[in-house]
């Protein structure tokens, strides 16, 4: 999937989190991004963030480290939140 | 596979005429009829409380749709104690009244009247049989008319011949006795005012307008004159043609959103007409032009009754057999998951298809498929809706009934056009304001509902598309700021520390209406106006629609709305509520039914091991937990090269879906697109196998309306192409080693019900009993639930959200100065695939350009001229229509014409939760054009290839 469209959407889902403050919004944006995106996307946005993140806005950055496809063992086994 | 039982007995459903309107009065006075004892409600008619003990009065002017009006003189009772003999129609019953019905004085008089009528009327005897078609007589034998003194050649009123204009319905003046029900419907049912009386006494008519053609007139053909009418001087063409129906069962339609309930009345296996039913609970007895007319689609020659293939998208298409079109579609999808990996599947489910159906396609997908790339249209129209409330309330769903509307004192339409998109419930609606409640319109566009006869809206706040949330913190900013909250309920319902933070958010300066007056477009004293109405004026009902949903703040605009009914205390009781108007009949039910990449039924994630485990021991396969693919991913992943092939029940998204190039980039990209739909729609354009599916009048199911109401679809007729929609899919799974078997519909119900707590207590044989449930229906509320959140919310407190107003980035500018939104009107429904197969196309027959003058002047645009639309995303062209009904700087189209091709233009842009597209800002340029557009050409030329179909080869003996 194209890093641009989804440097977008993760921007997009920042913004309306971003008037909680930063610990709020960087834990409301990865929980969102988890419960709605599809693994290759994560996967797609990772990859994009582990290779310098251009574009991506600071809270968004700070979310996507939280989801277990960025850490070093990402696998499956961490099912999102419900 | 079917083995629905034929109903038994196959008669008319019968429908009691009351005469007049029940009384909602709660005191009760007991009377005497005939010598029997009765008890009614206060403000009762004698006819009605008569006619609730089995006496039935003759009458001819009295409906039970329609107040009491009393011209007929037919209805004539006897009073103890009091002079004359009064109407029963227009005389409330009254404690020890005593009433006779019958006397040889009533009958004498009785007889008199209908003898005036009958010797006005186009008969020369009473004989019913050489008569058959003239109503009339059956009430002149009813009061025992057996002679007419004045003969049948004396003078006749006023007759200026037939009026057969409307595609659906004539009028014969011969046969009308002016009682003018036609024209109370009209009024009172309808709102549209549309029929008069001409002329007095003898020389009276019924005219359409200014005695204009009934197709000339501002009538909205929805029919309530001609059901209305007891003379069959309004008569269904349909009815003339076919002649009477003998039998008819109740059904839902499967249009709108509304949901109305009709008796499809038929001849044989002909439908003749669909009939509104009284006791539906959505229409109460109302249906527009779509529902009651605009089935003729389902016989209409372009229906595709046989399975098809093709190798490649360029060949013809090849009629095969449902076992080889079965066969291809499973070895097809296996194929490619060993090929591509198991999440390069997919399906659409159909919004437009039963719960029954939709539910067997995600579980199709979950079970079968072994991922969760399932998703519906609701994705690109109302998921904002399913977000913002379940975000805010706990769950996705309207908060009231139709009827709530009743108790209405002010209502916010916001982002939506009832009296085009939703027109029954427009009807009710406009019946309210007529009685008195207040209307603010919330909209870029001067919609009906702003001034029509005898409405008029208290404010209009013509917003600039895309700046819905930055309107609505303006609204909150007077509520929060004015003191206007209702503390009390906050304090009691809601989260009040994040009340508080939201109070503080709207509260800032750069919030208020003088702040916002600029980017909205609307001036701040009308901000503050509304919000002040909307908060001390009784009781407060927010109806939206897309116009709200379909932005990239979708979510944000729909919290807001639920920010304000929670800070006015307008939540939890009838007359108030936020109400999503939803599009299509069953988009409520596909998105309840688990519809959803990331959601089983009954809006639980699919990553919550209980409800998981609960889904995998019922289908005995263990399930993903990861979210799957949305639409507009899935076309995304296409291009992609990692989604190759896509089930599409009842869905046309190359016409409906945006930024037609990138769709149509993503289908052509998939190896197998197989399209399950009545007629080669556009998608179909891209499919390798077509299967032939069924209309609403083919099946047993239900669809669930915008109130949540689950209703009853019978089947009327064997589906045309051998298969109910639900049995395709079944047939699909079974040929991929996963067999789904059901005898019926109603196991599939017992299914949901069994794995889906709202639907606890719902199955076919409870629907049958009530007539319809809302849900939710379980153990808490054995009957469903009419209004939501009456007790404390969903979710347990309410959840006020900060809804900071983002700009979107579609912005206009030099090269796209112009805003385009899009949007729908009467006679036509979504993509056209079923209205555009009608008659419906007298009143649209292509999609037209909204323009203001001053726009229109300054490109040289005069009314009627091709214009070509053109975006960042493409162009096409249609004609311009000018009107003020648009501000300046904004444009309208509708999308129901394939070869306009609206979403040409609409771009990618989407919600940022729920990836909803913005339908409703498109930055556009407008110029004067000579033709169509080379998209237009190149697509006409692909639709005329792709729907070439290989003449059949007869095999040899």
């Amino acid at each position: 999937m194209s890093p641009d469209k989804l440097v977008y959407m993760a921007n997009q889902i920042g913004r309306f989190f971003v008037t909680q403050g930063q610990e709020k919004a960087a834990a409301g944006t990865a929980d969102h991004i988890r419960k709605f995106w599809e693994p290759r996307m994560r996967t797609a946005i990772i990859a994009h963030l582990k290779a310098g993140g251009a574009g991506l806005d600071p809270v968004v950055r700070l979310a996507l480290e939280r989801l277990p496809e960025a850490k070093p063992e990402a696998g499956r086994q961490q099912a999102p939140p419900q | 596979m079917s083995l629905v039982q034929e109903p038994t007995t196959r008669t008319l459903v019968r429908e009691i005429d009351y005469g007049t309107p029940r009384s909602k009065a709660e005191k009760t006075v007991t009377l005497s009829i005939d010598g029997r004892q009765i008890s009614v409600p206060e403000g009762t008619s004698i006819m009605r409380a008569a006619m609730e003990a089995g006496i039935e009065i003759p009458k001819l002017c009295a409906t039970d749709m329609l107040e009491a009006f009393g011209s007929c003189r037919l209805c004539l009772v006897e009073i103890e104690g009091r002079a004359g003999t009064p109407a029963s129609c227009t005389t409330p019953v009254a404690d020890g009244m005593v009433v006779h019905t019958k006397s040889e004085r009533l009958d004498r008089i009785r007889k008199g009247v209908m003898e005036l009528y009958v010797s006005d009327h186009p008969v020369d005897t009473l004989d019913r049989a050489k008569h058959p078609d003239v109503d009339l007589l059956a009430t002149a034998a009813a009061v025992g008319l057996e002679d007419v003194r004045y003969g049948f050649d004396g003078a006749r009123h006023r007759n200026p011949g037939i009026d057969e204009s409307n595609p659906y319905f004539s009028f014969d003046p011969a046969k009308c006795i002016v009682c003018s029900r036609c024209v109370r419907a009209c009024e009172e049912v309808q709102g549209t005012f549309a029929l008069t009386v001409s002329g007095r006494g003898f020389d009276s008519i019924i005219a359409a307008g200014m005695d204009e053609k009934f197709i000339e007139s501002e009538c909205v053909s929805c029919g309530a004159c001609v059901q209305a009418c007891p003379t069959g001087s309004l008569i269904e063409k349909a009815v003339i043609e076919q002649g009477k129906p003998e039998w008819s069962e109740v059904t839902t339609c499967g249009y709108c959103g509304v949901g109305c309930a009709f008796k499809a009345e038929m001849r044989g296996d002909q439908v003749v007409r669909m009939v509104p039913y009284k006791d539906g609970k959505a229409n109460r007895g109302h249906s527009c032009v779509k529902g009651r007319f605009a089935w003729g689609y389902a016989n209409h020659k372009e229906r595709i009754l046989k399975p098809m293939l093709r190798e490649k998208i360029t060949e013809p298409w090849r009629e095969v057999s449902w076992e080889e079109a079965i066969a291809r579609v499973a070895s097809e999808f296996k194929r490619i998951q060993a090929k591509y990996g198991r999440s390069s599947i997919g399906a659409i489910t159909s919004s437009r298809c039963t719960d029954e159906e939709t539910f067997l396609v995600q579980k199709l997908v979950r079970a079968a498929f072994g991922n969760n790339n399932v998703d519906t249209c609701a994705r690109v129209c109302h998921s904002p809706t399913g977000y913002g409330l379940s975000t805010t309330f706990g769950t996705s769903a309207g908060t009231q009934d139709f009827d709530s509307v009743e108790h209405t004192d002010v209502a916010i339409v916001m982002g939506a056009n009832p009296t085009d998109a939703h027109p029954v419930f427009a009807s009710r609606l406009k019946k309210r304001l007529r009685q008195g409640a207040k209307l603010i319109v919330i909209d870029p566009r001067r919609i009906d509902l702003v001034r029509s006869p005898h409405i008029e809206a208290a404010y209009h706040l013509p917003i600039l598309p895309g700046t819905n949330v930055a309107i609505l913190t303006a609204l909150a900013h007077v509520i929060v700021t004015e003191g206007l909250i209702k503390e009390q309920f906050v304090r009691e319902r809601c989260e009040w520390d994040a009340f508080q933070d939201w109070a503080a958010f709207v509260a800032e300066e750069r919030n208020s209406p003088e702040a916002v007056a600029k980017a909205t477009g609307v001036p701040a004293e009308d901000i503050r106006g509304a919000a002040r109405l909307y908060a001390t004026g009784g009781n407060g009902a927010i109806y939206y629609g897309l116009g709200v949903t379909e932005h990239s703040q979708g979510s944000t605009a729909v919290m807001a709305l639920a920010n304000l009914a929670m800070a006015t205390g307008n939540v939890g009781r009838p007359g108030v509520g936020v109400n999503p108007m939803r599009g299509q009949n069953n988009v409520q039910g596909s998105c309840d039914m688990g519809s959803f990449p990331h959601e089983f039924s009954g809006y639980r994630h699919i990553a919550n091991d209980a409800v998981r485990a609960m889904f995998e021991a019922a289908w005995g396969k263990t399930l993903d937990n990861e979210p799957g693919l949305r639409i507009n991913n899935m076309l995304d992943a296409a291009c992609d090269g990692s989604f190759k092939a896509l089930y599409i029940q009842g869905e046309d998204i190359l016409q409906s879906d945006p930024n037609t190039h990138h769709v149509a980039a993503g289908l052509a990209a998939m190896e197998c697109v197989v399209s399950q739909d009545l007629f080669l729609n556009e998608t179909a354009n891209y499919a390798h196998v077509f299967l032939p599916g069924s209309t609403f009048l083919e099946k047993d199911g239900t669809y669930i309306n915008a109130e949540r109401r689950i209703q009853l679809v019978r089947k009327v007729v064997e589906p045309k192409a051998g298969y109910a929609d639900w049995e395709i899919t079944c047939l699909i799974s079974e040929a991929m080693g996963y067999p789904m078997r059901y005898n019926h519909p109603s196991e599939i119900m017992d299914e949901i019900a069994r794995l889906t707590p709202t639907f606890a207590g719902v199955s076919f044989k409870r629907i049958e009993e009530l007539g319809s449930i809302q849900w939710p229906c379980n153990e808490k509320a054995p009957e469903g639930t009419p209004v939501m959140h009456m007790n404390g919310f969903v979710r347990g407190k309410g959840r006020f959200m900060v809804t900071e107003y983002i700009a979107t980035d579609e912005k206009v500018g030099p090269r796209y100065p112009l805003l385009l939104t899009t949007g729908r009107i009467l006679s036509q429904y979504n993509v056209g695939a079923q209205t555009r197969r009608t008659a419906n196309v007298v009143w649209h027959e292509e999609d037209r350009l909204e323009i203001h003058p001053h726009d229109a002047e300054e490109r040289g645009i005069r009314d009627g001229d091709w214009v070509k639309l053109a975006s960042r995303a493409g162009e096409t062209t249609l004609r311009a229509r000018i009107t003020e009904r648009v501000a300046p700087g904004v444009i309208y189209t509708t999308f129901h014409h394939p070869n306009t091709q609206a979403n040409v233009v609409t771009t990618d842009y989407a919600d940022w939760a729920t990836s909803c597209p913005e339908y409703k800002v498109t930055a556009v340029q407008v110029s004067p054009s000579n033709g169509p557009t080379e998209w237009q050409e190149q697509y006409n030329e692909l639709v005329r290839k792709s729907r070439r179909v290989a003449a059949t080869v007869e095999a040899a003996e």
